[in-house]
């Protein structure tokens, strides 16, 4: 384990020259679609929030059936896991792979065919949602298709087509990985190899086992898991992967410490799954497996430390291009919000938190934090810098980029305030017996708030994605050499 | 050390197995016919029609005649409504705004009812649990013989019929109305009513 791994900044070995290593066509597509994604989640998700101000649109007839809050809510969720980021995810292996492994992906044809497939299982999820074929599977609504406890068909199978979507996506990146198993993996490869079988293994885990075999409690256990895995076993480790390959390579140099990007990656590896359970804390499930839970989140804590350490030390000597880099500040200000929520995982798996906080806003505010305040922000940083790359032209307004980043930074900060306090005070509220009226009324405040706070969030969304279009239409030609350190004028 | 096989066997494959055993085959050990508990099928929870599934076939005889095929509330009618109730209830998410547990802290107890414990989810209409994580409106875990059936055929229509500043969705899609003003249930709604008013009944607790 040497500690003078630099992340390799060109293909080395690439097999046939005609071919490029890297097809930015399909980056390109399936970044557009993770932005479409993006844009009609926090659509559904602000029109959701309507619903808690009295507002909602939809309130006649067929249109109330079909688009009711409740269906609007699956849309929103889903379509940020398995639309805007198994998009963005994917478009980014699709250039990091290559590059690491020096080896092209499985196939172009199958590039092309996974993409339309996935976004065909996305049209017929959401379709799923509108006529009641959700499944109740938190995080995992993906229609089954059966009537429920049997084996009789009565709409597309959604769960099975995801299956083989993943499994696709699976071969065509193992490929790669597997023809470099002779290389010594730099750090990003581990998290993506580790992550596709995941990926694979926490979906069929939590879509079949809770629907066809384990009811009540038990079921419970796994879908806690599943809920747990999906974020932890395959959204965190494609987002550090990404961390672990974009921070050195726009910093230029290593990753500090390499000894710590192993304790991090194999605690995570052992520790994380280990947590599903805390998602149902205090329930019929037995209190051993709880116990067992709550002690291996807690460990986690130390695994996000050392991680955490490991990128600050990075950055060390190099705080000025933070003002020269949006992709930079995209990822700290990302890696800031990561240490936030996992901070407050240490705590809020405790029985003691979990009384007052389980069933409230305080959870949802810490869900938005982790998903978007991370995640989105470190696939956003990617999009800042991978854009010019695929498209070929530079940014197409500097600041543009500048109110995306304000507007979401900002927006998303304020909503986890909001959403914390409103939680906690529901939550004392309910363990004082209140009766239920007074705590819809004390939450109603917030819950206007937090609408305002989506809006912030929208706007930002909609400047990026004005950007983008314009920067791939009209954007200056962009080339490698003229931006070595981002670009060269400081940004706001 | 640092390769391809490495991370796809140790951590990829072993890590999730031994998390697997741990959460998944422990609890569903602990949880299962070794300690005694007994899987209720669909048939075994409505072998005797509820209270208030009879009382719906009263009260909208010619609604409930058309829904169930005859006006009388058998136990193969209330199996049906029981099973399109919760697939109503799952298809609408209502699930993700009510909770279905009652947890032993923070007063549950005195505000909903009996703490849950595993035998009552050990059946067919608790696969997958509707558990849920969030409650915008109350548990519903305890519902049965809280409320009447008009106070749940209002509340549908509109719940601010019946709480003024409920934030809940209207649900009258499933309702028609005469002429003369009268309210006519859909299969949809009674089975909904007939579901919501089953929960926490003795057929499932116990």
């Amino acid at each position: 384990m040497s500690s003078s791994i630099a992340v390799p900044l060109s293909a080395a070995g690439a097999r046939d020259e005609a071919v490029p290593l890297v097809d930015y066509g399909l980056i390109r597509a399936h970044l557009y679609a993770a932005f479409a994604c993006l844009a009609l989640s926090m659509l559904a998700g602000f029109l959701y929030s309507l619903q808690f101000l009295g507002y909602y649109p939809f309130t006649e007839g067929r249109l109330a059936e079909l688009l009711s809050p409740g269906h609007v809510r699956l849309m929103h969720t889903n379509l940020v896991a398995y639309g805007w980021l198994v998009n963005g995810f994917t478009g980014m292996l699709y250039y990091v792979v290559p590059r690491l492994t020096g080896e092209r992906v499985l196939s172009r044809g199958l590039g092309t065919l996974i993409f339309w497939a996935w976004q065909l299982i996305l049209v017929l999820a959401a379709v799923g949602y509108l006529l009641d074929h959700g499944q109740a599977i938190e995080w995992g609504e993906t229609p089954t298709g059966f009537r429920p406890g049997t084996f009789e068909l009565v709409y597309v199978p959604v769960d099975a087509l995801v299956t083989v979507g993943a499994v696709l996506v699976i071969l065509q990146f193992m490929v790669p990985l597997y023809r470099a198993r002779h290389q010594k993996y730099y750090v990003t490869l581990w998290y993506f190899t580790a992550g596709l079988v995941w990926l694979a293994l926490t979906y069929l885990m939590g879509n079949v086992l809770p629907e066809w075999v384990l009811p009540g409690a038990s079921g419970a256990a796994v879908t806690g898991l599943f809920i747990h895995d999906l974020v932890g076993l395959y959204v965190t480790p494609m987002g550090w992967g990404l961390m672990y390959f974009f921070v050195p390579l726009i910093l230029r140099k290593p990753i500090w410490s390499h000894s710590l990007s192993v304790i991090g990656f194999w605690a995570l590896a052992f520790f994380y799954p280990l947590g599903g359970v805390h998602h149902f804390l205090l329930s019929p499930i037995p209190d051993y497996v709880e116990f067992g839970a709550i002690s291996t989140t807690i460990a986690i804590e130390i695994v996000v430390t050392t991680v955490i350490v490991n990128f600050f030390m990075s950055l060390r000597g190099s705080w000025d291009k933070l003002r020269t880099s949006f992709a930079l500040r995209w990822f700290y200000t990302g890696a800031v919000m990561y240490m936030i929520t996992c901070f407050q995982c240490a705590f809020q798996t405790t029985w003691a938190f979990q009384e007052i906080i389980h069933f409230s806003d305080w959870v949802v505010g810490h869900a938005h934090m982790i998903m978007f305040g991370t995640f989105t922000f470190w696939v956003y940083g990617v999009i800042d810098w991978l854009w010019p790359r695929v498209t070929g032209r530079r940014w197409y307004s500097t600041s543009l980029r500048s109110w995306h980043y304000w507007l979401s930074a900002i927006g998303i900060v304020l909503m986890f305030t909001i959403l914390t306090a409103g939680g906690l005070i529901a939550g004392y509220m309910q363990k004082d017996l209140n009766p239920w009226e007074q705590i819809i009324d004390a939450q109603a405040p917030f819950w206007l708030f937090r609408t305002v706070t989506g809006a912030l969030l929208i706007i930002g969304m909609l400047c990026q994605a004005y950007n983008m279009v314009m920067t791939a239409k009209a954007g200056k030609p962009f080339e490698e050499e003229e931006a070595p350190a981002e670009s060269p004028e400081p940004v706001a | 050390m640092e390769r391809f096989y490495t991370f796809l066997f140790v951590a990829g494959l072993g890590c999730f197995a031994i998390a697997f055993v741990l959460s998944m085959i422990f609890p569903w050990m602990s949880l299962g016919s070794y300690h005694g508990m007994e899987y209720k099928t669909l048939e075994d929870l409505a072998a005797r029609p509820s209270v208030e599934f009879v009382e719906l076939s009263k009260s909208y005889p010619q609604d409930f005649a058309q829904a169930f095929g005859s006006a009388e509330p058998t136990a193969a009618a209330f199996a049906e409504a029981l099973q399109r109730g919760r697939d109503l209830y799952v298809g609408q998410a209502c699930w993700h705004c009510h909770s279905q547990y009652v947890r032993p802290v923070a007063n549950e107890d005195l505000r909903f009812g009996p703490v849950s414990v595993a035998q009552e989810y050990q059946n067919a209409l608790a696969q997958p649990h509707l558990w849920g994580t969030r409650r915008v409106g109350p548990d519903l875990s305890r519902e049965h013989g809280k409320r009447t059936n008009d106070w749940h055929v209002a509340h549908f229509i509109n719940p601010k019929n019946v709480v003024a500043n409920s934030v809940m969705p209207r649900y009258d899609f499933y309702f028609s109305f005469d002429a003369d003003g009268r309210v006519r249930p859909s299969k949809d709604a009674l089975s909904l009513i007939t579901y919501v008013q089953w929960l926490g009944s003795e057929s499932g607790r116990r």
